[in-house]
C-alpha cells in the first residue's frame, strides 16, 4: 500500500525513511482525512517531509505521481524569472488566432524541452521562443490555442494546458536562497568548540559533584577554557566582473565577520599576486605584501577564496599577466604558495556551477584548487564548510 | 480529542491536520516558519483547545537535555548535611524535577512546549531521542524509571538556527506555517480586534502587505507586526483616509516604527517613498 508512491518520492530524492512510511498507513488507518487528495497531500507532507526547502520537491514529485504525467527529465531547471516579465502585450486580431496551428500535447512539451535548452536569453514578441506576449505556445502574457503557461498571471486566454507557477514554496529550496541569516547558519558548521591550554577555569560542576562525593570535603576541579578554535583568511575578489556579485558577497563577508572571531580578510583583483589590501578605498596606498601575509599566519588558519575566477587564462598562466600592473610571478605561482602555506582550503564562487565549464579560467583554478571549488549558494557553502572542516 | 483552531487563534486546515496526526499518532509536532507567525502560541491555544496543561521548556544556548528531565542538587544536600539537616538521608528531597518529567507524572494528558529547540547545543535533540520515542527515562539517583502516564502532544518550534540531526526528525511530524494570505489575514485581525472599522482594516492590510512586497527589506514585517500596529491605528485613532494617503503616494504609513524593526529598512523604504514621489507630475 502506497509502496509504489514511497519508492517514486524516494525516486525524486526526498529523503523519506520506512518509519515515516509506516506512521503515514497507520494515519490512514485512524482515518484522520477522508478520501479527499487534498487533505492527504497535507498529511503525508506533515509526516514525510521534514524540512520546508524539501516543500517544493515534494510538491512537483506528489504532482506527478498522482497526475498520471510522465516525468520530463530535462524540464526541472526552471525559466529564469525575467523572460517571463511581462514586458508588452501584443494585440492579436482574429485572423492572426486562425492562424496559430495548433499542436499536440506532447510537440508541445517536446518542443518546450528542446527550446528551453536551446534559448539562453530573455525573449518578447515573436513566435517561437518561451518569453511574454508573444504568439508562441511557451511563455505568458501571449494568446496560442494550446500554451502551456510558465510563471506570471493569465491574462484571461486561459488556454494553458498545465499551469508551471503554483510552486510557492520555490524559494526555500536551498540551491536558491541566499541570506545573512542563511550563510551564517551554513557557516556555523565550521565552528570547533575547543578546549585546549592550560586549566585555568573553575569548572563549577565538577567542583561540586566532586565535592559532594568527597563527603564535604572541597575537592578543586579546574578545566580550560572552551573557544571557537577555527581560524578563517578571507581572500574576497574586488571590482571588474564582481561588481554583479556585490550583495552576495557583502553577505557573506557580514555573516562571516559575526561567525568566526578568529578572521582576516584581503581583498584581490583577479587573482592573487605579491600584493593584496585590506582596505578596498586605499588599495593604491596601502597594499600589503603577500609574502607578510603568508609569514604572519599559521597553517592551522583555513583559507577561503571568494571570487568569480574568470579573466584571461594569461593572468593566471604568464608573468606579467595582470591586467593592472606588472606582476613579476605568475598568479598561479602564487595561488600554489597560498595553498601549500594554508592547506585546508575553499573557493567560493558566486557564478552559478553550470557555467563554470565554458570559462577557461575557472577550470585553470578549479584544478589548481584540486576541485576544491564551490558555488556561492547554501548548499555549496556547506559543502564548502564540509570540506574545510575534513 | 480534535483541534479546529480556538477563537483567539485562526489554524488552517493544513495546520490543524498536522497537530490533530501529531494527537492521534503521540509523535511530537515540528514547527517552523518566519519569526511571528505564531509557532509559540500554537502549543498556548492547543492546551486551551483541547483543555490540558501546558508545560513550558523554553530553550537557552546553555540548556541541557537532562534539564529537561531532572536535576540533582548537589548544593543544597552538600549544605543541609554540613547543618545537620534531616532531609539530607533522603536523596529524592534534592531531585529538581524538569518539564518532561512534570509532564510524564501528570494525571491527565498534557501538552508540552519545547520552544526554540534550535537554540541549544547541536547534540542537544539527539540526547532526547529515546525520552521523546518512549516517553520515559531513568533517574540513576532513585533508581527509578520515570514512565509517561498518557503519553503528551509535544510540540517543539525551531527557528533553524540549526540543523536537526535525521534521527531526529524522522520521529517528529513537520509543519512549516507560511505567511498568511490576505485571507487568512483578515481572519487572523478579525479575531484579534472584532469591532475593527471594516474600512480601515481594508486599508491596513492593502499598506501591509504593499510593505511585504517592497523588494530588499531585511526585515519583512509579519503578522504579530501587524496586530501590534493596528493596535496603535485604534489607539491614535488614525483615520483609514491617512492609510489612502499612500495611493498618492506622498507618504509612508503612520506608525510605521510598529511594522519596520531595522533602521536601515526605514532609510530604504523612506528612499523608496521619496522616489515614488518624484516620479508623480
Amino acid at each position: 500500500m502506497l509502496v509504489d508512491f514511497f519508492l517514486y518520492l524516494k525516486a525524486r530524492q526526498l529523503p523519506v525513511s520506512t518509519n515515516e512510511l509506516l506512521a503515514l498507513l497507520e494515519a490512514l488507518e485512524a482515518r484522520l482525512v477522508s478520501g479527499s487528495l487534498d487533505d492527504f497531500y497535507l498529511l503525508s507532507r506533515a509526516i514525510l517531509v521534514k524540512d520546508e526547502a524539501l516543500y517544493d520537491r515534494f510538491d512537483r514529485a506528489f504532482g506527478e505521481y498522482f497526475r498520471g504525467i510522465e516525468a520530463l527529465p530535462g524540464l526541472e531547471p526552471l525559466v529564469p524569472e525575467e523572460w517571463l516579465e511581462l514586458a508588452a502585450r501584443r494585440h492579436l486580431s482574429e485572423a492572426d488566432r486562425l492562424k496559430l496551428q495548433k499542436l499536440s500535447y506532447e510537440k508541445i512539451f517536446e518542443q518546450l524541452k528542446e527550446r528551453l535548452a536551446e534559448q539562453k536569453e530573455r525573449h518578447s514578441g515573436g513566435s517561437k521562443w518561451i518569453g511574454t506576449a508573444g504568439t508562441s505556445p511557451y511563455g505568458h502574457g501571449g494568446y496560442n490555442p494550446e500554451g502551456v503557461r510558465i510563471g506570471g498571471e493569465s491574462v484571461g486566454n486561459r488556454t494553458a494546458i498545465k499551469v508551471w507557477d503554483q510552486r510557492e514554496f520555490r524559494n526555500l529550496d536551498d540551491t536558491v536562497d541566499l541570506g545573512v541569516r542563511n550563510i551564517k547558519v551554513a557557516l556555523r558548521r565550521l565552528r570547533r568548540f575547543a578546549r585546549k591550554g592550560a586549566a585555568t577555569e573553575l569548572d563549577l560542576d565538577g567542583t561540586i559533584a566532586g565535592t559532594a562525593r568527597n563527603g564535604g570535603w572541597l575537592d578543586l576541579h579546574l578545566r580550560p577554557e572552551r573557544h571557537n578554535a577555527v581560524k578563517v583568511l578571507l581572500f574576497l575578489d574586488i571590482g571588474g566582473s564582481m561588481d554583479d556579485h556585490i550583495q552576495a558577497c557583502e553577505e557573506l563577508f557580514s555573516a562571516a565577520r559575526a561567525e568566526f572571531k578568529h578572521l582576516e580578510h584581503f581583498y584581490f583583483h583577479n587573482c592573487v599576486y605579491e600584493g593584496v589590501w585590506q582596505d578596498n578605498r586605499r588599495r593604491h596606498g596601502e597594499k600589503l605584501s603577500t609574502w607578510d601575509v603568508i609569514h604572519t599566519y599559521g597553517p592551522d588558519y583555513k583559507l577561503v577564496i571568494v571570487g568569480d575566477a574568470s579573466m584571461s587564462p594569461y593572468e593566471i598562466a604568464r608573468p606579467g599577466g595582470s591586467v593592472e600592473h606588472w606582476n613579476e610571478e605568475a598568479g598561479a605561482v602564487w595561488l600554489e604558495r597560498l595553498l601549500t602555506t594554508w592547506p585546508r582550503a575553499a573557493w567560493l564562487n558566486p557564478l552559478a556551477e553550470a557555467h563554470w565549464t565554458y570559462t577557461p579560467s575557472i577550470q585553470m583554478i578549479e584544478q589548481l584548487l584540486g576541485k576544491r571549488m564551490f558555488p556561492l549558494t547554501i548548499d555549496g557553502l556547506e559543502r564548502a564548510m564540509r570540506s574545510l572542516s575534513k | 480529542m480534535k483541534f479546529q483552531g480556538t477563537d483567539t487563534y485562526v489554524a488552517t486546515r493544513d495546520l490543524t491536520l498536522a497537530v490533530n496526526a501529531a494527537i492521534a499518532l503521540q509523535r511530537p509536532l515540528l514547527i517552523k516558519g518566519e519569526p511571528g507567525t505564531g509557532k509559540t502560541l500554537l502549543a498556548e491555544e492547543v492546551a486551551r483547545a483541547l483543555g490540558t496543561p501546558l508545560f513550558q521548556w523554553h530553550i537557552k544556548s546553555t540548556t541541557k537535555a537532562q534539564q529537561g528531565l531532572y536535576e540533582y542538587d548537589a548544593v543544597s544536600r552538600l549544605r543541609d548535611s554540613q547543618l545537620g539537616d534531616p532531609r539530607v538521608e533522603d536523596i529524592g528531597h534534592y531531585i529538581v524535577h524538569g518539564v518532561l518529567w512534570q509532564a510524564f507524572e501528570c494525571d491527565e494528558p498534557s501538552v508540552v512546549l519545547i520552544d526554540e529547540i534550535d537554540k541549544a547545543d547541536i547534540e542537544f535533540p539527539n540526547d532526547l531521542l529515546r525520552e521523546l520515542d518512549r516517553m520515559e527515562f531513568h533517574c540513576y539517583e532513585l533508581h527509578r524509571t520515570i514512565k509517561a502516564r498518557h503519553r503528551p502532544l509535544i510540540v517543539i518550534t525551531s527557528n533553524n538556527e540549526k540543523e536537526l540531526p535525521d534521527a531526529f526528525l524522522r520521529r517528529c511530524f513537520f509543519h512549516y506555517i507560511k505567511f498568511p494570505d490576505k485571507e487568512t489575514m483578515q481572519r487572523i485581525v478579525a479575531v484579534h480586534f472584532p469591532v475593527l472599522k471594516h474600512e480601515l482594516l481594508k486599508e491596513a492590510l492593502e499598506v501591509f502587505f504593499d510593505l511585504r512586497d517592497v523588494p530588499g527589506l531585511k526585515k519583512k514585517p509579519s503578522t504579530s507586526e501587524l496586530i501590534d500596529w493596528l493596535k496603535l491605528l485604534l489607539a491614535e485613532d488614525i483615520p483609514p483616509e491617512a492609510l489612502r494617503a499612500k495611493e498618492a503616494k506622498d507618504a509612508i504609513p503612520p506608525l510605521h516604527g510598529a511594522l519596520l524593526k531595522n533602521e536601515q529598512d526605514v532609510h530604504l523604504f523612506e528612499r523608496l517613498a521619496f522616489m515614488a514621489r518624484r516620479k508623480q507630475p
